[in-house]
């Protein structure tokens, strides 16, 4: 709302002075703060009939579903009639029961999907991060049959989730290669630790490579020049890494380890056809909801589905405050400081551009 | 700042407002429809909704009633092979009250939930032929003693065997208890091409085959899961037999560790590549497997039991209304023409489906295409049905859990059994 906002006044007053800006960069960087113009009630008017079609689909499409989620979360489950046997026509309104059974005896299940989905999502990203780095920098050295490395590492990312499942799932087959390579029957996809981490192998080796691939955009913005003096300075690999490298690249590491975070939190397809519906060691939150829902309980589902929406915005949201993760592209209120002094000076070079 | 933040607040609650009103409009159609008796007027195109269907048979029945029907015409929708999918966009055509599908091509399983919900006609019983059917079968159709579905076609476990090892190692009949497969087994592996054989294995993964051999288990040893009157009975002596029966299969190695992960594919495959002497399995591995190095090494035999011949749960479909639909009269019509010995033939014949209608299993043509028919008409005829309950979903999923944890050994069969009596009873109360 707040960045719709902007456009018409700013193409308005913007001076050909845009011209000098290097190409590729987005026009959103240029903004007037601090009511340094302020807008005409004619010029706020004709802003809100401009950004009333983005609002309407928004709504439509965004807010409608939220809404009616939470609304449905407050509903119970229909009852069957004991005498005709049939199930009554309107679910019943419980108000907010549906998140109190959470805490009762019946939200076993919950929490261990809970945990599941929490751990699930720290140790995948943990190693997503840590191997992500490691081929970005394999991808962003100079060396021969670079553009066949680069490409063979992206495989896995474009593979679709549903396929890598199901290859995932012959590979941990009781006679697949899984158990060939460490030479004793593991039952992988049965109910246990082992099921785990099978999940976590399958999940990182498919979006290790999206992290890597994020990062490989933040180290090519990186001056060869800053290496060069590290260097000149006596610096070695490894303490080039720590202090130009890692802080360097950190924005855009930043984001992708964001939106792994909720990637992760919203994990279903993978243990869903790797291991299967339904086995305690890897539901997850978004698999037991659906559980619910196709076992025409609504409300529970919703209610599920309401808290992880809410877990996953609190990350978000922590991400963003905390360690000042730029999603949008156009600073949050942590790197404010940081922004005006640029505008300032030259533009620097250091910064990742990433969207999505 | 203070203005732009009045600003988004004002913004929002617009928002919130413009939300609430279309939540209200969506909401306001729930109330207005809610008739009870189905009139089964109308004549028009109808459509009929099932399971992809690869062999084809399914599109060439409806082309011939096309055919005689040009104004009634049935377009076939296609539906994902997956059952849950199945299941999850019918109850998604009923839950928006869609006319979309007419007649729906039901599993076996789904009739109670579907006619507990109303989302299906109860049907004239007297104007289908269903004493002609086997009886298991037309149950299988019924909620609450009143016809739901019409039977289309049925399925029934069956006990595939190694009839060259059994004949070499001096066994001279299929096996028709436990004990007697295991004796045979024990015979078999003193062969030397036995030497890597395991000896029985069914469907063990968690998942609906888990339910069936479950059910079968406890129903072949006398156990039942729900009592005649549709009360959870499962915390008996009988039913602890038969679970044990499959838990210490597992322990002594009758059954092989890995079965635990086999869905009917992967219990095919190991038997095609002649690792297993004994497979519980649905009829549609005979041809598949006729055509492996196994072809003509094996027979089909009903399933066995604990002192005598096994139970085997049901599978198959019935054809039911949905209740949202319109030309009802047609689709009444076109449920007579599907279900009909007639196409119960061509369906056998095509795609090896088994015929509800008991004279067909001794057609001698048909016995001759498929050998195993005799044992699957016996296998169906002692069949029982799973459990029969409203919340299905949730009941095999309280099945499901309980057994798996028996047999991975997390709990003993007692406490599994117990554990599923009361989580079946709590099901019975909601």
């Amino acid at each position: 709302m707040v960045d719709a906002k902007t456009p018409p006044d700013a193409a308005a007053v913007r001076p050909s002075g845009a011209a000098p800006r290097r190409a590729g960069r987005p026009a959103a960087p240029v903004r007037f703060r601090g009511g340094q113009k302020r807008a005409t009630a004619g010029s706020g008017r004709m802003a809100a009939l401009l950004v009333s079609p983005t609002l309407l689909v928004l709504t439509v499409v965004v807010l409608y579903p939220t809404i009616m989620a939470l609304r449905e979360s407050l509903y119970g489950a229909k009852g069957l009639d004991p005498e005709t046997g049939f199930i009554s026509d309107t679910e019943p309104f419980v108000g907010l029961q549906n998140y109190v059974d959470i805490f009762g005896e019946a939200g076993d299940r919950f929490w261990n999907a809970f945990w599941n989905t929490t751990f699930f999502t720290v140790v995948t990203v943990g190693l997503e991060t840590v191997i992500g780095v490691a081929m970005a920098l394999i991808m962003h050295k100079a060396f021969q049959g670079r553009a066949l490395v680069r490409a063979s590492i992206l495989i896995p990312w474009a593979v679709p989730t549903a396929i890598s499942g199901l290859l995932w799932r012959w590979i941990f087959n009781s006679d697949g290669i899984a158990n060939a390579l460490i030479g004793q029957q593991v039952l992988w996809t049965t109910e246990g630790f082992h099921a785990k981490i099978a999940v976590i192998i399958a999940e990182v080796w498919k979006t290790a490579p999206f992290i890597g691939l994020l990062v490989l955009a933040g180290l090519q913005v990186i001056g060869k020049e800053v290496y060069e003096a590290a260097r000149m300075d006596g610096a070695s690999p490894v303490r080039q890494f720590w202090h130009i490298t890692l802080p360097l690249v950190k924005p855009a590491l930043l984001v992708a380890v964001l939106f792994r975070c909720l990637d992760a939190l919203r994990m279903f397809d993978l243990p869903y056809l790797l291991v299967g519906a339904q086995k305690n060691s890897v539901e997850t939150l978004s698999m037991l909801a659906q559980n619910e829902a196709s076992n025409v309980r609504f409300g529970p589902a919703a209610a599920y589905a309401v808290i992880l929406f809410l877990y996953v915005f609190l990350i978000a949201l922590g991400f963003v405050r905390l360690l000042g993760a730029d999603v949008v592209g156009d600073g949050g209120t942590a790197r404010k400081a940081k922004r005006k002094g640029r505008l300032r000076r030259a533009p620097a070079p250091g910064r990742a551009e990433v969207s999505a | 700042m203070n203005a732009r933040t009045t600003r988004v607040l004002q913004c929002s609650a617009v928002l919130v407002a413009a939300g609430l009103v279309l939540t209200a409009c969506g909401s306001s159609d729930d109330s207005s429809s809610s008739e009870k008796s189905p009139s089964f007027s109308g004549r028009g195109p109808i459509t009929f909704a099932a399971a992809k269907d690869s062999s084809g048979v399914v599109q060439k029945v409806i082309d011939s009633w096309n055919e005689e029907h040009p104004k009634e015409k049935v377009t076939f929708i296609q539906l994902p092979a997956d059952v849950n999918q199945q299941r999850q966009q019918m109850i998604q055509n009923a839950e928006t009250k869609s006319d979309a599908y007419t007649v729906l091509w039901l599993d076996a399983v789904w009739t109670s939930e579907f006619a507990a919900h109303q989302w299906i006609d109860q049907l004239p019983a007297a104007q289908f032929p269903l004493d002609e059917m086997l009886k298991p079968v037309v149950e299988t159709a019924k909620y609450r003693d009143n016809l739901y579905a019409v039977p289309h076609h049925s399925d029934g476990g069956v006990l595939y065997y190694r009839s060259d090892l059994l004949k070499k190692a001096g066994v001279s009949a299929a096996p028709t208890t436990w004990a007697q497969m295991q004796a045979a087994c024990a015979k078999v592996a003193k062969l030397p091409e036995a030497e890597d054989m395991d000896c029985y294995a069914g469907q063990f993964q968690k998942y609906e085959g888990l339910t069936v051999n479950f059910s079968e288990a406890v129903n072949s040893a006398g156990g039942v899961i729900t009592d005649a009157n549709g009360k959870p009975n499962v915390d008996t002596p009988e039913a602890k037999k038969g679970l044990d029966f499959l838990v210490d299969s597992f322990k002594d190695g009758t059954i092989p560790k890995e079965a635990i992960t086999y869905q009917e594919e992967e219990g095919r495959q190991a038997f095609q590549s002649g690792k297993l002497v004994f497979l519980r399995n649905w009829p549609y591995v005979y041809a598949q497997a006729e055509k492996s190095e196994v072809a003509g090494k094996f027979a089909v035999a009903p399933l066995p039991g604990l002192n005598g011949a096994g139970s085997s749960t049901l599978g198959g479909h019935n054809v039911a209304l949905s209740s949202f639909a319109k030309n009802k009269a047609t689709a009444l019509d076109f449920m007579k023409f599907f279900t009909s010995q007639d196409s119960a033939s061509t369906f056998l014949k095509d795609a090896s489906m088994a015929p509800p209608y008991d004279s067909l299993y001794g057609d001698q043509a048909m016995v001759k295409q498929y050998p195993y028919l005799a044992a699957l008409k016996e296998s169906i005829l002692n069949a029982v049905p799973r459990p029969q309950v409203v919340q299905y979903g949730d009941a095999t999923s309280a099945i499901q859990q309980e057994a798996y944890a028996a047999l991975n050994g997390d709990k003993s069969s007692a406490q599994a059994l117990k554990d599923l009596q009361s989580e079946l009873q709590k099901l019975a109360t909601k």
